[in-house]
């Protein structure tokens, strides 16, 4: 079984319908691309999916329960994690702090013992911290565990915003444009680190990409979106010589137009 | 019946007046998403620019035989000028410097103009309320039951009148329809030559000018006027211009009617008491129900 | 362990403020008193308000209006209450102390209501719409206490004895309280709820995906905010003879913005600057009400452009200090 399916899912806003039955299923422990030209839908999809936007028709499941139309929080209770296409972090707060606020499921104390300082809470905190610091070690921040948020370097950023993500423990993992503005070296490093993510932690992980080179490396399965609408499926491989797709990235071959 | 009718009409009047404020809050959120906390004081120094105009132009020496209908225009137009000039320098001093500040800044930017008219209105024309120069001489007239006064049909007159103006003056002029883009959409607007700065100058002057004729009507309707005016019919015909949905201009006029008439079913049937509390009930359920406002559109978040 | 010396600091720090205010009320013209009592309750209302606009980013602009409910709710169960507690413990100070605190809490749960009844529906509201609603609702609040007679309506509450409200409020009170909410806010601002808070403010979209709960949280800072600012006015009223639904006007919700504004939103020891500030040019200027206001006017226009972070920015006394202090980096270890 699948453990995020969906099934012809529409999305529309105003006249515009982003989103036009879109259907397909990943694997768990898969790595699992979904590509298109700038304004196919994507982060639109990772939207409907993670409960920001409530999809209009068709159907989500994740591990074969419905989460069509449910909140953001309850959807990251369920465990799936994601990333954001503009980085949102909470720039102003400390490196570890950012990964902390992710932490909920290890917070058992409650707001007074918060304000009493009891020793529930110390303990609350120590084990909020021990695993923040453990994430970030992952993704090659410890150093950095101190320093503002805002004040990281972009590639830094965007690691950071995965480890806030792993801190939920999440099952599925949404990558939105990890690679972006990344250096040929560092994309490389974000392609080893995905494989360690799905080897090592077992996470599946769906990602939204442009960088054809990280994609080709790393996906196992690709979907194509163009317009809202599904066009290609398939590996790697038969992706990239698919007319279908290279017509929507290239445009339309030069016989045509004339 | 005729109370009724009496209510009504007396609750358009004053919600006419409601509606030229809102007008001003409308254009200014359409423009820059912002709420001009200062725009009711805008209203009040409108009003007291009326009134020293019409004593500058001897209004007191006219006594039975009325002021002048002309010289009773140059009152309006001098007062709308004085506060559309306040408006623009309000704008460019306190608001351009925080435009791209976040949300909160402008905010409590606004809130501090706000305060600083109201107070310096107080130390300048002290807090006692003045009677209203008579611009008009009242003449009461009946209809079937319900009594009218030439106030407020130059209320309706002089409000009906700046409204399609400004209908004209957005839909047919240059700038009224530059003001239309910038509103919908300021970065376009500006990559088609438009020069946002000037056109948020002229928003304010507007809205301000409009507020300022209102401030007058309420004067000649309410007969004394204080520094601290603005402060609650500001916060009314705000609620007023939500009501009708923010950022759009017939809204600002349902907005404004629809309140007026509240507020004086409210006063007649209810309790005077009360009147004031009916426009906050009204804000409170038109945000918990329908924050877009009657005829505002939905606008979903981009994430 | 920790409870015993827990227990033992908070006896030292009840005995040194308790002869503070010996000190205080023998040494000190009432003048002076006043304001030193005024700026113990407004560190309360400020600490409390930061709590909500500035660790949580929600702007508020009402909470005049919670501060009323809790100075009528202390006021009029204290004056109720006092009888039976005489009764039991015998008149003197012992059952002042007692009425009083009873009915400080019963007016703090009842402000801490009203802010889950104000919260609940208007925290999904964006920034500006919610200081408007709140603006509203304090308003709403006030105009209620106006209208309602067996408050005295508008010529105000005095309690049931032509004396007036008994005289609880003292420098130990005020400032025993204000200590204690602090330190309880300090302590809920560094922990995971106040991190999630402060996430909120950040960016409440991000919050959301990483599971925070955030309309309960928004409701829970705004409640408790609500709260302390009704203890602030359960002292507030016993600190005169009565009180009236002027008190509450918008006025004190615009001294309590300056308050946070000054010493820099989300800075708790900021929250503390500004509410001493308040207090002191409050009474200072108190036949000048008019430069009073029209130097807060320009004090939040001149903040807001020169510098929107405040004095303290959102960091901390300590933070601000230590860094004066640090050493700072060698050229050898700055090039590194």
């Amino acid at each position: 079984m699948s453990l995020l399916s969906l099934q012809k899912v529409d999305k529309i806003f105003g006249g515009l319908r982003a989103l036009k039955e879109v259907s397909f299923d990943v694997p768990a422990k898969a790595i699992f691309g979904l590509i298109g030209p700038n304004g196919a839908g994507k982060t639109t999809l990772f939207n409907v999916i993670t409960g920001v936007y409530t999809p209009d028709g068709g159907a989500i499941h994740f591990e074969g329960q419905a989460i069509g139309g449910q909140s953001p929080a309850q959807v990251a209770n369920r465990g799936i994690a994601r990333t954001f296409q503009n980085i949102r972090l909470f720039r102003s707060m400390t490196v570890e702090e950012n990964v902390m606020v992710a932490g909920h499921h290890l917070h058992q104390a409650n707001v007074l013992s918060a304000m009493f300082r009891t020793r529930a809470h110390a303990a609350d905190e120590a084990r909020l911290q021990k695993h923040a610091r453990e994430l970030l070690e992952v993704m090659g921040l410890g150093k950095h565990a101190q320093d503002v948020a805002g004040s990281l370097p972009y590639g830094s950023q965007r690691r950071l915003e995965i480890a806030r993500a792993l801190m939920l423990k999440p099952k599925l993992l949404l990558l939105d444009e990890p690679a972006a503005g990344m250096n040929s070296q560092e994309a490389a490093e974000l392609e080893r680190q995905i494989r360690f993510l799905r080897d090592e932690l077992g996470l599946t992980i769906v990602l939204v990409e442009h960088n054809m080179a990280v994609v080709m490396s790393v996906c196992e399965t690709v979907h194509v979106v163009d317009h809202g609408e599904t066009i290609a499926h398939g590996t790697p491989e038969q992706v990239k010589q698919d007319p279908a797709v290279l017509a929507a990235y290239l445009g339309k071959s030069t016989e045509d137009v004339a | 019946m005729s109370t009724l009718l009496q209510q009504i009409l007396n609750g358009l009047s004053l919600g006419s007046i409601y509606a030229l404020i809102a007008l001003g809050y409308t254009m200014v959120y359409g423009i820059l998403k912002l709420i001009n906390f200062a725009h009711g004081e805008v209203f009040m120094i409108g009003a007291y620019a009326g009134y020293f105009a019409a004593l500058g132009l001897g209004v007191q020496g006219y006594g039975a035989a009325g002021f002048p209908i002309h010289l009773a225009i140059v009152v309006l137009v001098i007062a709308m000028a004085a506060a559309a000039t306040l408006g623009v320098a309000i704008e460019f001093l306190a608001y351009r410097p925080v435009r791209k500040a976040p949300r909160l800044t402008p905010l409590i930017t606004a809130i501090g103009v706000s305060l600083f008219l109201q107070n310096a209105a107080m130390l300048a024309f002290t807090p006692n309320p003045r009677p209203y120069p008579p611009i008009l001489r009242e003449v009461r007239f009946e209809l079937g039951g319900v009594i009218v006064t030439n106030v407020k049909l130059t209320i309706f007159v002089v409000a009906i009148a700046l409204m399609v103006g400004l209908h004209w003056f957005i839909q047919r002029t240059w700038t009224g329809k530059a003001m239309r883009a910038v509103s919908t959409n300021m970065d376009a607007a500006r990559l088609m030559g438009v020069d946002t700065d000037r056109i948020i100058r002229a928003t304010f002057a507007v809205g301000s000018a409009l507020a300022a004729a209102g401030g007058i009507l309420f004067g000649l309707d309410q007969i004394t006027i204080n520094p601290l005016m603005g402060m609650l019919t500001g916060l009314k015909a705000f609620v007023a211009a939500v009501l009708g949905g923010i950022g759009n201009i017939r809204g600002a006029v349902l907005g404004g009617l629809l309140i007026g008439v509240a507020e004086q079913m409210t006063a007649g049937y209810l309790s005077p008491d009360y009147r004031d509390a009916i426009t906050f009930v009204i804000l409170i359920i038109i945000l918990i129900l329908r924050p877009e406002g009657l005829l505002g559109v939905v606008r979903p978040e981009k994430v | 362990m920790q409870l015993v010396r827990r227990l033992a600091i908070a006896s030292a720090t009840m005995l040194v403020l308790f002869g503070i205010g010996l000190w205080l009320q023998d040494g000190l013209i009432e003048y002076v008193q006043r304001i030193v009592l005024l700026a113990g309750i407004n560190v309360i209302l400020a600490v409390g308000l930061n709590l909500i606009n500035g660790t949580t980013g929600q702007f508020s602009i009402g909470h005049a209006g919670f501060m009323a409910v809790g100075a009528y709710g202390a006021a009029f169960f204290g004056v109720k209450l006092a009888p039976f507690v005489q009764r039991l413990v015998g008149i003197g100070a012992a059952a002042d102390a007692v009425t009083l605190n009873i009915a400080l809490l019963i007016g703090a749960l009842l402000a801490g209501l009203a802010g889950l009844l104000v919260g609940a529906p208007s925290l999904r509201l964006r920034g500006d719409y919610l200081a408007v609603v709140t603006l509203g609702f304090g308003e709403i609040i006030r105009i209620s206490f106006n209208n309602a007679q067996f408050l005295g309506a508008a010529t105000g509450y005095f309690g049931d004895t032509p004396a007036g409200l008994p005289a609880y409020t003292s420098f130990f009170w005020v400032y025993g309280w204000a200590i204690a909410i602090v330190i309880l806010i300090r302590n809920l601002t560094f922990s995971q709820t106040g991190r999630s808070l402060a996430a909120i403010r950040e960016d409440e979209i991000a919050a959301e995906a990483m599971a925070t709960p955030t309309t309960r949280l928004k409701v829970l800072a705004f409640s408790l905010s609500a709260a302390s600012a009704g203890i602030a006015g359960g002292l507030f009223a016993y600190m005169q003879s009565g009180i009236r639904p002027e008190d509450f006007r918008f006025d004190k919700s615009i001294d309590m913005i300056v308050m946070i504004i000054i010493g820099g939103l989300g800075s708790i020891s900021g929250a503390v600057v500004g509410g001493i500030f308040v207090a002191v040019t409050l009474e200072l200027m108190r036949d000048l009400q008019q430069y009073r206001l029209v130097l807060y006017a320009l004090l939040l226009i001149i903040i807001m452009l020169v510098r929107p972070e405040g004095l303290l920015g959102s960091r901390e006394l300590s933070e601000v200090i230590r860094a004066r202090f640090k050493r700072t980096k060698g050229p050898v270890e700055a090039a590194k």
